[in-house]
Formats: C-alpha cells, sequence, structure tokens
C-alpha cells in the first residue's frame, strides 16, 4: 500500500509540473483568442465545481451562484481600479471616500473577492439553508436577484448601472488555471475529508446525519459559504478577463450555464465539472460562429444569446431526461484506476483521507 | 399625493394583482399536484403573447378570434411540456425536474429570441376592448375594470371545477396523496395533463392581459412576473386557490404602493417580492392558507 | 435492578394538532436494562423515539437523561450527550460504503478544523487514523469487518439492519433505541438478532430501549415492557405481567365481547 500511495503522490506532482509546463508554453504560444477562451473555461471550472460542491456533494440545490459572482467581480474590481479610473469612472455619484483611493495588488483582492462573497453566502444562508428543494432554490435565486438590484442601486460603492471600466487586466493561462487548480484540489481534500463525508451524508439523509450526531444547518452552512467563496474568486477573474462589469451580466442566466455544467459533468463528480466546464465553455465559443459568423473575433461578452442559449437548453433537457447521471455520475478521476488498468503495485486495503 | 393620482395608483394595484393571482393559480395547482415549480409557466405567458400580436399584425384575425387561438394553442403547449419534460421525472428527485422545468423555460424564451428577435415589440390595443373611461376628474383604462372582472371570473370556474366537479375531486385527492389516489383508480396521468391544461389556459389569458396592460412584448417578458406569480402562490399558501388569489393582489398592491408612497425605494421595486418571500418562507412557510407538511420519520 | 436511572420521561404528551400521539408517558429506564415498546400500529412508539432522540419537542412533560434535561435539545446534541437510535425504515447513507457509514459517527468528535482537514494536518490524519482503526475495531466485534468496503445498501437486508445498529454504537451511546429491528427477519433471523443485541449490551455497556412487534423477540430479551395503545400508556411490567394483561390482549385482539 505505501509503494502505491508513493506512486500516486509521484503521479500527481508530474501531472502538476507537466501542467504548468503547458501552461507557461501556452502563455507564449497560443493566440489572444485563444488564451481567452481558456482561460473562461477556467472560470467556468471554478464555478462549476463550487456550484457541485454545493449542488452535488451537499444536495442543497442553490440557484444563487451568479449573485456571489457578481459581488466577488465588483468587490476585485474596485480593490484592483486606480484611484484615477475610479475619478473617471463614477461621474454620476463619486465613489465614497474608503474605497476611492485603495488599490490592491491582484491577488490579495482575489482572494479578499472570495471572503467577502463567503460573507455574503453566509448572510444568505442563514435565512436560506433552512429551506429544502426547490423552495430552497428559488430563495437563493431571489437572493441572487436582491443582490444584483442592491449592486444597481448602491451608486457611490458599484456604479450602479453603469458598471465599472478599466479593471486591470490579467491574461495569462497560469494565473488563471493556477486558481483553477487550486480550487479543484481544495475542493477535493475537502470532499475526501471528514467534513465531505458529512456533506454526504446529510445529502444522503439529513434526518440520519443529524442522529449521527451531525449539526445540519452548521455543515450546509459550511458547505454553501464554500461555495459562495469560490464563485467569488470566479468573479474576480472574470472581472480581470473582460475588465469591464456591470450588473446585468450576473442575471439568473448565468446560473444557468454554471447549472448546466454541473448537470452535464455529473452531479457529485468534480472530475465532471472540469470536463464539461471546458468543454461547454469551447462549445459556447465555438457555437458563437454559429450564431453570427460576421463577428469571427466576438471579444465582448455575449449580447443576447439565441441559438446557442436553444442548443443548451436542450442538451440540458436531454441530458436530465435520458442520462440524468451526466458524463460522470459520481465518478472521479484517480491515479489508483490507471494503476488498476496497468496493473501496477495492486492493494487490497483502502486508505482513508 | 393628490386623490387622482392614489386613485390612480389604486387602480393600479388591482389590476397588477388581478394579474399576478391569475398567473399565481396556474403555479399552485401544478405545485400542489406534483410538487414542482414549472419555471417554464412563466413562458407561456410570452408565448400566448406572441401567437395573439402575429394573429393580429399578420393574420389580421379579430382580436378574439387570435386571442382564443392563442390560448388554444398556449393550453396545448402546457400539456405537451407536462408530457415530453416532467413526465418522465416524476419518479426521479425532485432536483431533476426542477432542472428539467429551468431547461424548458430557457428553451422557450430562446427559442421565442430566435423565431421573433429580442427585440421588444409593441402589443396592439383593440379598440372595441381597450377605451379611455372619464369618471369625473379621473381617466383610465378599460383594462383596470375588465382585468379584474375576467380575473374574479376565472378564479371563480376553478374554485367550482375544482370543488364541485368529478376531476376536481380527482386533482385534490392527487395532490393529497399521489400514491393512494393511483391505487384508488384515480387516472394521475389524467389528472396531472387537466391540471396543466387549466394552469396553461389561464396563463395564456393572463399573458394576454399583461401584453394589454403593458403593451410591449418580448421573448423575456414572462420572467419577472413569472418569479413574482410563483411568490405569490407560495404566500397564500402554495397548492391554495384562494391562497393564491390572496398572495397575488397582496404582491401587485404591495409592489405599487412601494413604489407611490416610497418612490426613493423605486429602484428596489423588484427586490420587494423577493423579501417578502424569504420572510414568508421563514416565518410561515405554508403560507396564508396553506399547511405546513414536515417530513415523517 | 439496583443500577442508577439512565432515563426518565416524565409525564411526555405530543400533539399534532388535534391529533395526540403520545400521552403522559412515563418511562423510567435503569442502566443496563433492556426495555421494550410496544403497541399496535399507530400507538405512539416511534413518536416517543423521536421526542427521546429531539427530532420533535415535547408538546408538555420532561426528559432527563443521566439526571440532565434534554427536554427539547437538538437531536445532535443528544447524540451527543450519549443517545443513538435505529430507524424503522432503514435510514442508511447509500452513496457510502460501509466503513464510511460507521465513520461518520466519529465526525462530531473529531478534534480538528476544516483547514487542517483540506490541508491534511497531522493533527487531522492522525485522528482520522485512529477512527479509522477503531470503526474496523467496530466492523470486527459486530461481525461486518468482511464486507468493510462493500457499498452499504448492497449489504443483503439483514446485515443493513445490523450495519444501522453499528452505525449507531459508533457514536459511543450510553443508551441505544432500536426501531423495529427485527422488521421482515425470519424466526431465525430475529433468534441471532437476539442474541446479537444481548451481546453488544454486555460489550459496550448498554442500555437499550427497542420497539419490537416480534413478541418472540421482546419476550424473550426485554425486562421490563410498557404497552402503548392510541398514545396511552395501558401496561407496564415484566414478560410474564404483560403477557397476562387483560387490556393488552384487547389492545391486540380487540374488545372480547364478555357477557355473551
Amino acid at each position: 500500500m505505501d509503494n502505491r500511495k508513493s506512486i500516486k503522490t509521484a503521479l500527481t506532482i508530474a501531472f502538476l509540473l507537466v501542467a504548468v509546463a503547458a501552461l507557461y508554453w501556452g502563455d507564449n504560444n497560443l493566440s489572444r483568442f485563444q488564451l481567452r477562451i481558456l482561460n473562461l473555461a477556467a472560470i467556468f471550472v471554478i464555478l462549476g465545481a463550487s456550484m457541485n460542491l454545493v449542488i452535488g456533494f451537499s444536495g442543497m440545490f442553490s440557484l444563487g451562484h451568479a449573485g456571489f459572482m457578481c459581488v466577488g467581480a465588483y468587490t476585485a474590481a474596485i480593490l484592483t481600479m486606480s484611484p484615477e479610473s475610479k475619478e473617471l469612472i463614477y461621474y454620476m455619484e463619486p465613489i465614497i471616500p474608503l474605497l476611492a483611493n485603495v488599490q490592491w495588488p491582484v491577488i490579495p483582492a482575489t482572494l479578499m473577492a472570495g471572503v467577502v462573497a463567503g460573507i455574503f453566502g453566509v448572510l444568505v444562508g442563514f435565512p436560506a439553508l433552512r429551506l429544502r428543494d426547490d423552495y430552497l432554490a428559488i430563495a437563493t435565486l431571489g437572493f441572487a436577484e436582491i443582490i444584483r438590484i442592491i449592486v444597481t442601486n448602491t451608486i457611490s460603492i458599484t456604479n450602479g448601472a453603469l458598471g465599472l471600466k478599466n479593471i486591470p487586466s490579467e491574461k495569462s493561462l497560469l494565473f488563471y488555471w493556477g486558481f483553477g487548480i487550486l480550487t479543484i484540489l481544495v475542493l477535493k481534500a475537502l470532499i475526501n475529508s471528514s467534513w465531505g463525508y458529512a456533506f454526504k451524508a446529510i445529502r444522503d439523509n439529513e434526518i440520519a446525519a443529524e442522529a449521527m450526531g451531525i449539526s445540519v444547518f452548521k455543515h450546509k452552512m459550511l458547505s454553501f459559504s464554500i461555495g459562495a467563496f469560490f464563485a467569488g474568486i470566479a468573479g474576480a477573474l472574470m472581472a480581470y478577463l473582460i475588465t469591464s462589469i456591470d450588473p446585468t451580466m450576473f442575471r439568473f442566466l448565468f446560473t444557468f450555464q454554471i447549472v448546466l455544467i454541473v448537470v452535464l459533468g455529473g452531479m457529485g463528480s468534480l472530475t465532471g465539472s472540469v470536463i464539461a466546464g471546458v468543454v461547454i465553455t469551447i462549445a459556447m465559443e465555438w457555437l458563437r460562429f454559429v450564431e453570427q459568423p460576421m463577428s469571427l473575433m466576438g471579444m465582448d461578452i455575449p449580447g443576447i444569446p439565441g441559438m446557442r442559449m436553444v442548443i443548451f437548453s436542450l442538451l440540458l433537457l436531454i441530458v436530465v431526461l435520458f442520462y440524468r447521471q451526466g458524463l460522470m455520475g459520481t465518478r472521479e478521476f484517480n491515479w489508483d484506476w490507471v494503476l488498476d488498468k496497468l496493473g501496477i503495485a495492486k492493494s487490497k486495503e483502502r486508505e482513508v483521507s | 399625493m393628490t386623490l387622482e393620482i392614489f386613485l390612480q395608483n389604486v387602480a393600479n394595484a388591482i389590476s397588477l394583482g388581478s394579474l399576478y393571482a391569475l398567473i399565481a393559480i396556474g403555479y399552485t395547482m401544478v405545485y400542489g399536484i406534483i410538487r414542482l415549480i414549472n419555471f417554464a409557466h412563466a413562458d407561456l405567458l410570452m408565448v400566448a403573447g406572441y401567437i395573439s400580436f402575429y394573429g393580429i399584425l399578420i393574420f389580421a384575425m379579430p382580436w378574439w378570434l387570435a386571442f382564443l387561438i392563442a390560448i388554444a394553442l398556449t393550453t396545448i403547449l402546457g400539456m405537451a411540456m407536462e408530457k415530453l419534460a416532467y413526465r418522465p421525472l416524476r419518479n426521479a428527485p425532485r432536483i431533476s425536474a426542477l432542472i428539467s422545468a429551468i431547461g424548458m423555460s430557457f428553451l422557450l424564451q430562446n427559442l421565442g429570441i430566435v423565431l421573433v428577435g429580442a427585440s421588444p415589440k409593441p402589443f396592439p390595443r383593440p379598440e372595441g376592448l381597450v377605451w379611455n373611461i372619464h369618471l369625473g376628474s379621473v381617466s383610465f383604462l378599460s383594462l383596470t375594470v375588465i382585468i379584474p372582472v375576467i380575473t374574479l371570473l376565472l378564479l371563480a370556474a376553478v374554485y367550482l371545477v375544482v370543488n364541485k366537479t368529478n376531476t376536481g375531486i380527482a386533482m385534490r385527492a392527487v395532490s393529497r396523496d399521489f400514491e393512494t389516489a393511483s391505487l384508488m383508480a384515480v387516472d394521475v396521468n389524467k389528472v396531472v395533463v387537466t391540471t396543466f391544461a387549466v394552469g396553461s389556459g389561464l396563463a395564456a389569458v393572463g399573458g394576454i392581459m399583461w401584453s394589454l396592460q403593458y403593451p410591449q412584448i418580448d421573448p423575456l417578458m414572462g420572467v419577472f412576473p413569472g418569479l413574482k406569480c410563483f411568490i405569490a402562490a407560495v404566500m397564500g399558501g402554495i397548492g391554495s386557490v384562494p391562497g393564491a388569489m390572496i398572495g397575488g393582489f397582496i404582491l401587485g398592491i404591495g409592489e405599487i404602493m412601494l413604489v407611490a408612497f416610497m418612490p426613493e425605494l423605486s429602484g428596489y421595486r423588484d427586490a420587494f417580492a423577493f423579501v417578502v418571500l424569504i420572510l414568508i418562507l421563514l416565518f410561515k412557510p405554508g403560507g396564508i392558507l396553506g399547511d405546513h407538511v414536515v417530513e415523517k420519520v | 435492578m439496583s443500577a442508577e436511572k439512565i432515563l426518565s420521561t416524565d409525564n411526555i404528551t405530543m400533539r399534532f394538532g388535534g391529533l395526540t400521539a403520545v400521552s403522559q408517558l412515563s418511562l423510567d429506564i435503569h442502566s443496563g436494562e433492556i426495555i421494550g415498546l410496544i403497541g399496535p400500529n399507530g400507538a405512539g412508539k416511534t413518536t416517543c423515539f423521536n421526542m427521546i432522540t429531539g427530532v420533535y419537542t415535547p408538546t408538555k412533560g420532561r426528559i432527563l437523561f443521566k439526571g440532565q434535561d434534554i427536554t427539547g435539545m437538538r437531536s445532535n446534541l443528544i447524540t451527543k450527550e450519549g443517545i443513538a437510535r435505529t430507524f424503522q425504515n432503514i435510514r442508511l447513507f447509500q452513496s457510502m460504503t460501509v466503513l464510511e457509514n460507521v465513520m461518520i459517527s466519529k465526525h462530531v468528535r473529531l478534534k480538528a478544523n476544516p483547514l487542517e482537514a483540506v490541508l491534511r494536518l497531522p493533527r487531522y490524519t492522525k485522528a482520522r487514523k485512529e477512527n479509522y482503526e477503531e470503526c474496523m475495531e467496530l466492523l470486527r466485534q459486530v461481525g461486518l469487518d468482511d464486507v468493510a468496503h462493500e457499498m452499504a445498501t448492497s449489504l443483503p437486508y439483514g446485515k443493513q439492519r445490523r450495519l444501522e445498529i453499528a452505525r449507531a454504537l459508533a457514536t459511543q451511546p450510553s443508551l441505544l433505541l432500536l426501531d423495529e429491528p427485527a422488521a421482515g427477519m425470519n424466526p431465525q433471523e430475529s433468534l441471532d438478532l437476539m442474541n446479537f443485541i444481548k451481546e453488544i449490551r454486555d460489550q459496550f455497556k448498554l442500555t437499550i430501549l427497542m420497539i419490537e412487534h416480534h413478541m418472540e423477540v421482546v419476550m424473550g430479551i426485554c425486562e421490563r415492557i410498557t404497552v402503548l395503545d392510541y398514545g396511552v400508556t395501558i401496561a407496564q411490567g415484566n414478560p410474564a405481567e404483560i403477557q397476562n394483561n387483560q387490556q393488552v390482549i384487547e389492545a391486540y385482539l380487540g374488545v372480547v365481547e364478555t357477557n355473551a
């Protein structure tokens, strides 16, 4: 067993090194357009995986992801924009003095975006997590809308409906996928830990979980706010990627796309969310050509999607009606499977983590 | 606020409340029977609006014929939706059915965008139906009277159907206990599809009246009214027809009055419904007229 | 039985709207006893369990566990105090293996925070390893170690019942509530179960309160029995007394006309 464990650790490290090398290569050799799509894919991977934590692993059907993303995007934008561009952009109402002169480096701002979104997660979760199933869905959807409406109306902080522009841009694959890979590693470690099992126990049978001594509300809150934290991180990354944001971006439509990723990949499989996140992002861009053959270099956020969304809605319906497990069901990629196939260092005993 | 403006607001509040009530009934009936938030219910408003629009403007039909056709087609669409997207998932986890409903809703919206374009279109107001009424110094549209009257008539009809007919009794039996009802030789499929038909028909009427009252239609026009009407249904007690009516009126009147009396909060108008929803869910999850069922251990 | 009182319910009553599910139930259970709670369907037995384990808060009355008032305490905290239960309709975690099901019980006592868990810091991994050993040992004791890595729901029915008991034992209770443990078992399986219950009582120093319909099981292992009918306590006593109690016979068989 030790033998296999060390092989697996070595494989993981090798994989990470190769990944970093590939990202580095990509940064130097891919076109801006390709980089942009791959970076967008990293963002959707984070969104899909974190929503899967909430929906797939913890059994809470929350539809509030776009709201937390909105919080993260605005936090990161306000923290990283230069005081000069703030003065320029907030012309309806000046920004409140407290925020006028802050300018943080990108990484702390991103983490802060996650923290603020996580705090919103706690605030929303406190009332909402008393509800279940479709009531939870509609309440979280409501909260996401409320967040959006608040953002639209607190002009001296968010610049209201005009949105924010000139957000410092990040272009490197290493940056976006660095966050993407870290997110996956953290979520994987969490899901395979005692806490992850507690989440799954609550999902499987709430009453039995409580009878095992687990505080259902506390654990739901933990999972929900961790989900919100990563949604906030993804929101921040989104802000750096497109450099201008406004409240209409974070409508329910956005959450719909994340739900599609979670369902397509498999509710309860991080691997599935990673695959589906990449596939859906690329498909979204690819289908843009189908929809508007004229704007090949469509660099802006989609205006109003038509045909693409018809295809995605149909895809969601087909998956949920005929392939309810999605691509992966609840299975995960793991080295054991690879090693078993290759017949290397078989071990009977399972390990616990 | 002058008396005239106040009366104007009252009139607006009553018509908005009536529309909410009418649409909320579809939600409450469907939820009462198969415990599903039919997200696509909202988009039926839009479908009915567009069918009427094209009927009147392109096919030059008389308005009443266009409306009847719109109601019929929307009803059929609602029934088809049940059969294709919800029936196969009846024994699946509730999340699956909900996802299917969300998928259906997005499908209708985006098919709308593809077929008729995303830009809003002005909805015609037929002269025989919409005119100005002058009452002293107050002037208002005929719709202000027509909408509540039609709503009340339809509500009375639904109430009679649910409480006095065999179909209605079967509906109530199924909503109480799906399995037992099917064991008692109630044709559950028929009941469910009838429920969808009635709900969709009412949504169509609601959609047409909505388009007349706010005469601009676009493929996403159903989204917000839909969410709010679901909230109205929850507020009244999901599954209860009179409850949906009460919820609809409270919400409609509350929304108009919020803006009338606190104009500085008008930006938060759409948030009002959600705040109400969350308060209701937390403090009286069964709604005003509903009873709350706890899970059996 | 001179042992101390471990659980006592003082006139607990549970009303749902107009329906009184349990009325003024008083139970006194001493350490080490096996007590039976019987009665026809709908008599309020499971409701009584639900009150003791905090799923419901009694409308009236008090519940004392080891001298402490636990009335209306949350379920998970009551488990922590040392009351564990099984369910009438088996409630295993279906996505997990047998071992994982049992290990869930250790989660509350884990002395590490989520951050330590995610980073796999020593305090967490050490605790987890200990939990693993303890749970494997427990599975060995109840004879489920050979299926430790099977999916819980793939086990045959009898073993699923046993696993539910094992999972409850893993929370280290001093009082164990069993809700119809012999339901659906044939006579041989019931017999095995009786021996098993006695064994775990001795081995884990337990007190057991059980709801059961199989009279052989109840009469075979319970030292004292309480009979409920329509929420009302109609008899309390040892098996022999219960078997000869006229009211109990009537409750089970219907009223016997005496003035024929």
